[in-house]
């Protein structure tokens, strides 16, 4: 089993989703239990993976490699080094505590709703490991027929402007990246993305190819100004839906960038970075402040997601500016290292931010924040959890949050000091919208007799929402084990940019 | 051209079989009951099931390979292919169409005995070396295509259908003759060996080698559908029986790339540099019409046409690059494309009932909630129609794309790319139909009890997401075939 740890990361899920539909589809209590065991036990294969996994070197391990389409010299070839296997723990787990937060707030179809989830799983696990682009792209545009159902068919009122928007957004975005994708082929004969990584091309290639990567994953991430999709999926998805989003698909982007654009373009991403850098920048401060005006609890998180996730491409791409223009080999680690860090923390806070809204939403099945107040006088544990999320959401020490950011604000100070206080205002506006968000649905005098009524949480909820509390807390305090995950892989990622391909 | 010898009849041993027993069919069938006709029915899928056997025991033997009648008759791997395909989506169409024929009261022998005649002509065309022996396969195709659509005489529409069907046909053949007979002035001969060596030794009349050959890209252009010749595609898929619709969409469809590629690659290939710019005119054309049209239509029948005609234009990109890659992506493309289609088609059967056509897109409302595997079949075809990756449709996109990238139109591969995502809009809504929709009030599924149907229905859908994964194979024999032609 330890040679093929990854084939079985993506195949369990996938059998354990037919199984799902073949068994579980008169009987949802069945369907379900099928479903979280296939879960757990994904997430318990994926604990070798990381504890098997020689994070000091920095290679790419587990390595599986098979032809798949000859005729295209496409390869079956999977891979991890240490992004990946964070990653890749990190989708094991939210799908374990999405279906367990699941459990009844959803009736209609359970066996198709988990089936659709584990399907999800199976394919944002072989995102993580593939090292041929075709059979990323595969995983990566396949990933968009579960999510599309599940916005689709469990959704809010607006669902299917809303599943329609993420699929269309998402599929343009893509099949750009697959031009670039065929003409790389027809170039250098190859997916192989370490092969690719390696070829030079020219600077007129690199600025081609880097927009079509940058098309596709700024949509994914998403980037301002091709952000518009993801308020939209986020407020009419259930809430499974909402947190695998948040937690891992937007993650998808950003690790597309570390895999894609970082090394198969490193001339024309340096040049173009002062492009990526201003549309984080935006993104961190100008949604930052539109979070602020929201009066919709998934509207707000979705944008503070937006807005989170310009750490991520800031410090992706503030590299550039470090290790070619300053030199600065160390401090273009750490901006990845941030980078990586908050996405990480980001898939475990923004998760818990939106089943914290489930919670509530099941109970007064409003998502307005007006419909709310008071909430922490009679749910006082759920209030427990959600002040402590919303902490971590906006940056305080200790918190997972605090980590990345600080990170990439440290780093990207070295390459420009205005850059570095540009992204530090999010500071101040993520905290006033998460905090004021807080003020106004748990403090204050019970506003209405819905809320009176309302009861605190479950022990089954309370797994949810301790397990990311846990997580969070956990890589907050210590967040060394990552770090030193990734380090080495970052470590190589650098060399990468460093390397000129004209 | 000697005296005829059993070495030229030997290769065409499928071709002579199929005609044989279709003449015994045909007669056959008059002496079967109306309720035992689904003897003929069985009996042509057994006749077509034993020339496709017949096909691959051809293509075993060494010693058939090559011409016959002095070249007029071809018999390559690139035949053997699409012949196999015909057979294979012929038979299908075959399954689906009883449930389909039977209530309508049109389960008759003629529905059989044409459609076996169309399959002959598309064999013929599959291996023509010569102008004739094209034409001849085009025409013997063509006639009774005409007459299916019309099948259903007392319908207005179908003979509506049939009439433009046939008017419009039989201008494009003319215009296709027209285009040979200069061919032949310009090279004083109809085989495509010969025209190919007197293109390439002195180049004889410029002017009018072009003049002639715009004719005959016109008129392969209508016989595929593409736009600005593609007129007839809405009206015929839509007044046509389903079941008819079903054998134009899809085995047809190898059919004209089978005269696309003999006359353009066989006959043609010194011109390269002339069609390949018309060619891309026609795809980025039929890109755009079929994609941006098909999204104004609420008729399914009508979607799946301008759908038809968005196809069309991917599989031109594969041919404008001509290379061998290319040839071999556009025989992907077209085999995978009648596979889609008569499993799309097949579904429309499955949810009109008696009285009833399917052919509303509001009539897959629902279905989900009422038979969820049938939904499943639905989505596992929209996404391949819309080239999600894991489905056969992506795969064959992949390739068309990558011959329009090799033949340097990058610009074309990019608009294509954008017309996917058009593309995309319309299939989605359909599945949104399906999964996200309340079923009307009032109304019930009465899916056919065919076994058969059911189950090759499934098998045929399942494949897309088969040969999606798993289409190596079928891409490497592709392009073996062009390769050795």
């Amino acid at each position: 089993m330890s040679q093929h740890l990854l084939s079985w990361l993506i195949w369990l899920p996938i059998l354990g989703a037919v199984a799902t539909v073949v068994l579980g589809h008169a009987d949802a209590r069945r369907a379900r239990w099928i479903a979280l065991a296939t879960a757990v036990a994904t997430f318990a294969i994926s604990i070798p993976l990381y504890t098997g996994y020689a994070a000091d070197t920095g290679t790419v391990q587990f390595v599986e490699k098979y032809v798949w389409i000859s005729a295209l010299n496409v390869h079956y070839h999977l891979g991890v080094d240490g992004i990946s296997v964070a990653l890749i723990v990190l989708t094991s787990f939210t799908t374990v505590l999405v279906l367990i937060g699941a459990w009844e707030a959803i009736e209609a179809k359970v066996h198709q709703y988990v089936a659709c989830f584990l399907l999800l799983e199976a394919l944002m696990i072989g995102v993580f490991c593939a090292r041929d682009a075709l059979l990323f792209y595969t995983f990566f545009e396949a990933m968009l027929i579960p999510m599309f159902i599940i916005i689709g068919l469990w959704g809010g009122p607006r669902r299917v402007y809303a599943t329609l928007k993420f699929f269309l957004y998402t599929f343009f975005g893509s099949i750009f990246m697959l031009i670039g994708l065929i003409y790389l082929y027809i170039k250098t004969g190859s997916f192989d993305l370490d092969y690719l990584a390696q070829h030079p091309l020219s600077m007129r290639e690199q600025y081609w190819l880097f927009f079509s990567f940058l098309l596709a994953f700024a949509v994914k991430v998403p980037m301002f100004p091709v952000h518009t999709w993801l308020p939209d999926a986020h407020v009419e998805a259930p809430t499974g839906g909402s947190v695998i989003l948040a937690a891992i698909m937007l993650k998808i982007g950003g690790y597309g960038f570390m895999r894609f654009s970082l090394p198969i373009t490193p001339d024309a991403s340096h040049e173009l970075a002062w492009l990526v850098i201003a549309m984080s920048l935006i993104a961190v401060v100008y949604i930052g402040f539109v979070a602020l005006v929201q009066e919709d609890m998934k509207k707000l998180i979705a944008y503070s997601s937006i807005s989170h996730m310009g750490f991520v491409t800031l410090g992706a791409f503030v590299a550039f500016e470090l290790a070619r223009d300053n030199g600065a080999m160390d401090a273009a680690r750490m901006a990845l290292q941030g980078s990586m860090v908050q996405m990480i923390s980001h898939g475990f806070i923004s998760a818990a931010m939106f089943s914290c809204v489930g919670v509530v939403y099941d109970r007064m099945h409003s998502r307005m924040i007006k419909d709310y107040g008071g909430v922490a006088n009679t749910m006082p544990w759920f209030a427990a959890f959600m002040v402590f999320f919303a902490m971590a959401n906006s940056g305080l020490p200790g918190t997972s949050g605090f980590v990345g950011e600080f990170m990439v604000i440290l780093a990207s100070f070295q390459a420009s000091p205005l850059v570095a206080g540009t992204a530090a205002i999010t500071l101040i506006v993520g905290a006033a919208y998460t905090l004021w968000l807080v003020k106004r649905v748990l403090f204050g005098e019970v506003a209405n007799h819905h809320v009176a009524e309302l009861t605190d949480i479950n022990a089954r909820e309370a797994v949810v929402l301790g397990g990311f509390a846990l997580a969070t807390l956990v890589f907050g305090l210590w967040p060394a084990p990552l770090v030193d995950l990734m380090d080495a892989s970052l470590q190589g990622v650098v060399q990468q940019l460093m390397h000129v391909k004209v | 051209m000697g005296p005829m010898s059993m070495a030229d009849l030997l290769p065409m041993v499928p071709e002579l079989f199929l005609l044989g027993s279709l003449c015994v069919l045909m007669i056959a069938d008059l002496f079967i009951s109306q309720a035992h006709r689904a003897v003929t029915h069985w009996l042509s899928i057994a006749v077509l099931l034993l020339t496709a056997v017949l096909v691959y025991r051809v293509s075993g033997d060494s010693s058939l390979a090559g011409s016959a009648f002095g070249g007029m008759f071809v018999n390559d791997g690139v035949a053997i292919v699409c012949k196999t395909f015909i057979l294979i989506s012929t038979a299908l169409v075959f399954v689906y169409a009883k449930p389909y024929l039977i209530p309508r009261k049109l389960f008759q022998g003629e529905f059989y005995t044409l459609i076996l005649f169309a399959a002959l002509g598309m064999m013929l065309l599959s291996s023509a070396g010569n102008m004739l022996t094209a034409y001849l396969g085009l025409e013997l195709l063509a006639l009774p295509s005409y007459a299916l659509v019309a099948l259903d005489r007392d319908n207005g529409k179908a003979s509506e259908a049939a009439m433009k069907y046939f008017v419009l046909g039989a201008l494009a053949s003319g215009m296709l003759l027209y285009g040979i007979s200069m061919m032949y002035g310009a090279t004083g001969s109809l085989d495509f060996g010969s025209i190919r060596a007197a293109l390439l030794s002195n180049a004889p009349h410029p002017w009018l080698t072009v003049f002639g050959l715009v004719f005959m890209v016109i008129g392969i252009a209508f016989k595929f559908g593409a736009a600005p010749f593609h007129m007839w595609v809405p009206d015929v898929y839509e007044g046509a029986p389903t079941a008819v619709t079903m054998f134009i969409g899809s085995a047809s469809k190898i059919g004209s790339l089978a005269l696309a590629y003999r006359i353009l690659q066989d006959a043609l290939a010194p011109l390269f540099m002339d069609w390949q710019g018309m060619l891309a005119v026609l795809a980025l054309l039929s890109l755009a019409i079929g994609n941006l049209v098909a999204l104004a239509q609420t008729n399914l029948k009508r979607m799946l046409a301008y759908s038809a005609i968005s196809h069309v234009g991917f599989l031109l990109l594969g041919l404008i690059a001509g290379t061998t890659e290319g040839y071999a992506s556009a025989l992907f493309y077209v085999i995978t494309d009648a596979l889609t289609a008569t499993a799309s088609f097949g579904l429309i059967v499955f949810m009109s009932r008696s009285g009833f056509e399917a052919e509303e897109i509001d009539d897959f409302r629902g279905l989900n909630q009422r038979n969820s595997w049938y939904a499943l079949l639905v989505l596992l075809i929209m996404a391949s129609l819309a080239g999600v990756p894991l489905f056969v449709g992506f795969l064959a996109k992949l390739q068309v794309l990558k011959a329009a990238v090799t033949a340097g139109m990058l610009w074309l591969a990019i608009a294509a790319g954008v017309f996917t995502v058009i593309g995309a809009f319309y299939y989605l809504r359909v599945i949104k139909i399906v999964y996200f929709d309340e079923p009307v009030a009032g109304t019930t599924l009465s899916a056919p009890k065919d076994l058969p149907f059911r189950l090759v229905l499934s098998l045929n859908a399942l494949a897309l997401v088969g040969l999606g994964i798993f289409g190596g194979p079928l891409m490497r024999w592709c392009i073996r075939v062009v390769a050795e032609a």
